[in-house]
């Protein structure tokens, strides 16, 4: 007998479960968004990810995980997954994967970086590259429910082609003056580009901006060099390190 | 049970497999150390740091960065694991192991048989004593003969390679003894109450 056995509430396991590949969306050169049907699905939250799991012929398996860019509210299932250079699982969801293939996917997985339209309080979210998915269905839940909190995407891109899900940022700001959206493109900018051109720094963040006395909740997803950045200084510009939630990918720059 | 479904097409382009007992299923090995973490990167100055091991409420001893790193240093060799699937090879990490803390306490036997970890961000994490002891944890403060950045956990971390990497708490300030298993930050949050890599015990059920 242990401790643990005696306070642990008993937990039902995330069983692998078979989906299937419903639609597939180029979203840029680089991203495709698999809309999936997993049958039995028990719902999430916005902002938690699945699990998912590849088997070769000769058994070989690899698991990756990826955050759930779909709303609760949809029937799909949306994994938006960028190709990785050098990257295993990756480009075979990106190149390979047709509609009707199935694979193995469990989850909800995490209940940290999450957001409900039952949070009160500003919105904002700071999005780098292919970062930008478990925002979008924060978004994508708060536009179905038609809820009007404040809220900022700060989404960094490298050029406009890089951005994901474009179009419907643009519908989704049109549509609701509580929300606003700002790009940034780090690398490339079409001619006559009157937005941000830019790493996130601290006067990016001073200008696009909900101040710490409003008491954002900010999430911010991305490479690891953003994200560390962008919260650093969120942190200095007074904003509480407890209402910054973060997800971090890709190298840390600190191999060896 | 359903046979695995193969996925059409799919195939490993790992140029080179680790051996099979250095992999825990479902993992794959990194030679890059990603960061994964909850919030913003506390920036702890040295000469603000202290670390305390504390038996309920009361002080069993406590610290300073001078202090701490003039108790005796231990050197390992180990392979790390997360959850979020890479595994990490020979990473060599120095400190004080959880048993040279006890010594340095007086204490011959651990008085409780768990332990909550307390870091800087407000971040836990539980453990069983007996994972920590027999030189089974460690706090580091070097990675690879380097003090450890603050995104990795500097200026001290927890080393407990033999378990998920979420255990090896990062920025760690306290170690708290306590009588009855209570569950961390991941713990709470739907992550697996051991994480033990080698039976998969990633999360809740497994």
């Amino acid at each position: 007998m242990t401790e643990t056995e005696k306070t642990t509430a008993p937990a039902r396991r995330l069983e692998w479960q078979l989906v299937e590949v419903r639609q597939i969306i180029v979203e840029t050169f680089r991203v495709k968004s698999l809309l999936l049907h997993a049958p039995g699905w028990q719902g999430h939250l916005p902002g938690q990810h699945v699990d998912i799991r590849l088997t070769a012929e000769d058994g070989y398996q690899a698991q990756r995980s990826y955050s759930i860019a779909s709303p609760p509210e949809d029937e799909l299932l949306a994994l938006t997954v960028e190709k990785v250079h050098n990257g295993e699982v990756s480009p075979y969801l990106v190149e390979e994967l047709r509609v009707g293939d199935q694979f193995q996917l469990r989850g909800p997985i995490g209940g940290y970086f999450v957001w409900t339209v039952a949070t009160p309080g500003p919105l904002w979210l700071i999005a780098g590259g292919s970062g930008i998915a478990p925002l979008m269905a924060m978004l994508r839940h708060r536009a179905r429910r038609n809820v009007h909190n404040p809220a900022l995407l700060l989404y960094s891109s490298r050029s406009l082609d890089d951005v994901i899900y474009r179009e419907e940022l643009d519908a989704m700001a049109r549509r609701d003056p509580d929300l606003r959206v700002v790009h940034t493109l780090t690398r490339k900018q079409p001619e006559g580009w009157k937005g941000y051109g830019r790493r996130i720094d601290k006067e990016l963040l001073a200008d696009a901006y909900f101040p710490p006395g409003r008491n954002p909740n900010i999430f911010i997803c991305g490479p690891t060099s953003l994200v560390e950045a962008a919260s650093g200084l969120l942190v200095e510009l007074g904003h509480e390190p407890l209402t910054i939630k973060t997800e971090r990918f890709g190298p840390s720059g600190w191999a060896s | 049970m359903a046979e695995t479904p193969i996925s059409r097409g799919f195939r490993s382009r790992r140029r080179e497999q680790a051996p099979k007992d250095r992999l825990p299923p479902g993992q794959y090995v990194t030679t890059d150390f990603p960061i994964l973490s909850a919030g913003p990167t506390p920036q702890t100055k040295l000469e603000n740091w202290s670390l305390a091991l504390q038996l309920g409420g009361s002080l069993l001893g406590k610290w300073s960065w001078a202090e701490f790193e003039a108790l005796p240093q231990t050197t390992i060799k180990t392979d790390i694991h997360c959850v979020t699937k890479w595994s990490k090879l020979d990473t060599t990490w120095q400190g004080v192991t959880f048993d040279d803390l006890l010594r340095a306490v007086g204490l011959e036997d651990p008085p409780e048989a768990y332990i909550m970890a307390h870091c800087d961000g407000g971040y836990t994490t539980n453990l069983p004593v007996e994972d920590l002891v027999g030189g089974k944890g460690m706090i580091v403060t070097r990675y690879e003969d380097l003090p450890i950045p603050p995104a990795h956990g500097g200026p001290a971390r927890l080393l407990v390679p033999h378990l998920y990497f979420w255990k090896s708490a990062k920025w760690v300030r306290r170690l708290r003894f306590i009588e009855q298993d209570e569950r961390g930050f991941w713990e709470s949050l739907g992550y697996h109450n051991y994480g033990d890599p080698w039976k998969e015990q990633r999360y809740d059920g497994d």
